[in-house]
């Protein structure tokens, strides 16, 4: 009895050690690479860093021009994909039922898409945005690549959320004689508000954060744009460009990582406090 | 087209009084005297298929206005899926299939000219478990009014207020009105959602267990609340309880699994459907779940 005791104890305690450790780790890593960052760049962080221009190709002078494009960039493709992509997935889930080989497709080649890299996106948005249709390098260009690689992300999300809703309000609600589309807007679309809006930010957390789909498309020019179908750099690109090509750009790349980091985590609040405030007032109401 | 529930009720009054034969079991709170049965919904032949499985194989059956007709019968009879076809919500089931005519008024339901959306608001329906939108407690009720054109807060309001009452839950939330109705309790929830349907006055209400998923103090609630609204409006309901089947209702129907699909083994008043069963198997089911 004791020895099986006190192996049930050994045993439990070894779990949580490596449960403990395993979390530990990942906490670690996370630590780790923002203190990097800190430290290599919150000394050159300043508001003029954020509001300049870069000079010296980016070892001076700041990233006002680069977060400019970056806005636009996500901009285009937010305002492409969005509207494209919720309806695809209204339509996937409300219009068309779950086994017919037309939605099985959709769905299948949204998997497909999912996992091409980026890099492959780039090249398909300079052989078609750029030349083809003639948008050369431009953010207009980078935005439409980035809306594409953004569409898998939205449907697929905003497609779970729609049918996460239980088929009972769908019932109810024509019971009462409502409409299709009064269902949808009035009922669906707010209990599924929570998963658009976890899609919306995984799309735009993925749409600043991409380097490789834009290199080819939105190109690497770090004046201030003039109009949309100017070449913009993103910043991704400009960390990427300083840290790769740029001797002694090293500091100016960890400055520009922050940022791009301090802006994610500022997107990820702000998306949950949206989407919490959406259920709250989609109850109340 | 058919009189509104306020009508209905005078012309009840009127057909009351002289011979008080009870259809029913037990005592009747405030139930219509069925002594002039006019057939309300007229169901011929109605058979119901799932994708290859049947479900319903040529019932027809006359539910009479004003009263409360029981469906009782085994799980998995077609009770659910009689209900459904009778407000078209089998149209939203994939696959499901019906043939035979269903007439409600004299009019066919599935004529093409009929409006879905107009043939389901004149028929309430509430569901086993009760499903309150995730919405507020008003707006619960206000949207489907929306919905049908009833848009100004002078007309909402007062039809909100008045349908509270009518399933005795003003009292409980006049001063939370805008709080969830996820917030309710099962039986308060079952209220708002018949409430709801009562908005839109209908003439037809069909219930689907109304009270199986509540515990027996709201259930008994939810009778009361039944039985109150008998005479008013044209009411089916499925129960698997037998006593409140007998408390409430005017007209039976025993639905039974025969081979693989439901069928309508026997039809009548209430108290001939328990007392003096003419088939065998509606005998065995009466006095089998009594005893
Ligand atoms: N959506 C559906 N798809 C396929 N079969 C169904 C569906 N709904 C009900 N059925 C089947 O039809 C039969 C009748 O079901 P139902 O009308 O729910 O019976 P009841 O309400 O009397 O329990 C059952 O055998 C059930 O399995
Ligand atoms: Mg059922």
């Amino acid at each position: 009895m004791a020895t099986l005791k006190s192996i049930h104890a050994c045993r439990d305690r070894f779990a949580q050690f490596a449960i403990y450790t395993a979390a530990f780790m990942v906490c670690a890593a996370f630590v780790w690479i923002l203190s990097d960052l800190v430290l290599g760049g919150a000394a050159h962080l300043s508001w003029d860093f954020l509001v300049d221009s870069p000079r010296d190709a980016g070892r001076a002078g700041g990233i006002g021009p680069i977060l400019v494009s970056t806005g636009l960039v996500l901009m285009v493709a937010l305002m492409a994909a969005l509207p494209l992509g919720w309806t695809t997935a209204v339509l996937l889930a409300e219009y068309i039922s779950a086994d017919s080989s037309f939605g099985y497709a959709v769905r299948y080649s949204l998997h497909v898409l999912a996992c091409v890299p980026s890099i492959v996106f780039g090249l398909f948005g300079n052989a078609f945005f750029s030349i083809y249709l003639d948008m050369g390098f431009s953010i207009l260009s980078g935005g439409l690549t980035l809306a594409c690689m953004l569409l898998p992300i939205l449907i697929s999300t905003a497609d779970a959320g729609l049918r996460a809703v239980p088929d009972t309000y769908r019932l109810s609600a024509a019971a009462l004689g409502m409409s299709r589309t009064t269902t949808l807007f009035r009922l669906l679309l707010p209990a599924a508000s929570p998963s658009l809006a976890a899609g919306l930010l995984l799309g735009t957390g993925r749409a600043v954060a991409e380097t490789a789909a834009l290199l080819f498309t939105s190109g690497y020019v770090d004046r201030m744009p003039g109009s949309l179908l100017d070449s913009g750099r993103t910043l991704s690109i400009h960390i990427f460009d300083l840290s790769m090509n740029i001797p002694g750009g090293d500091a100016r790349a960890h400055a520009s990582a922050l940022v791009l980091i301090t802006a994610l985590l500022l997107l990820n609040v702000a998306a949950m406090r949206l989407a919490a405030g959406w259920q709250r007032r989609r109850i109340t109401e | 087209m058919c009189p509104g529930p306020r009508q209905a009720m005078s012309e009840q009054k009127q057909m009351a009084g002289e011979d008080n034969i009870a259809y029913t079991l037990g005592p009747m709170q405030a139930g219509p005297i069925c002594c002039d049965p006019q057939p309300l919904i007229q169901v011929e032949d109605l058979s119901l298929h799932y994708g290859a499985k049947a479900a319903l194989d040529r019932v027809t059956l006359d539910i009479h206005r004003g009263c409360i007709t029981a469906l009782i019968g085994p799980s998995g009879c077609g009770k659910t899926s009689f209900l459904l076809s009778i407000n078209r919500l089998t149209d939203l089931i994939p696959g499901c299939r019906i043939t035979g005519r269903i007439r409600i008024d004299g009019r066919d339901i599935h004529d093409p000219l009929c409006d879905v959306q107009t043939l389901r608001r004149r028929i309430g329906m509430v569901f086993q478990k009760p499903i309150p939108f995730p919405l507020s407690i008003h707006r619960n009720i206000e949207l489907p009014l929306h919905e049908h054109g009833i848009t100004r807060r002078a007309d909402t309001g007062p039809i909100i207020e008045q349908v509270l009452q009518d399933v005795g839950l003003w009292n409980e939330v006049h001063d939370r009105l805008h709080s969830p109705a996820l917030r309710l309790s099962g039986g308060q929830q079952q209220r708002l959602c018949i409430a709801r349907a009562l908005a839109l006055n209908p003439h037809i209400l069909l219930m689907d267990e109304p009270c199986s998923a509540l515990d027996p103090l709201a259930s008994g609630i939810v009778e009361d609340l039944i039985s109150r609204l008998s005479g008013r409006y044209t009411i089916v309901i499925v129960t698997h309880n037998l006593a409140q089947a007998g408390r409430i209702a005017n007209y039976a129907a025993f639905f039974w699994t025969k081979g693989q699909a439901g069928q309508l083994v026997e039809f009548g008043r209430c108290r001939q459907i328990f007392e003096s069963p003419s088939h065998e198997l509606t005998a065995a089911y009466v006095n089998g779940v009594r005893g």
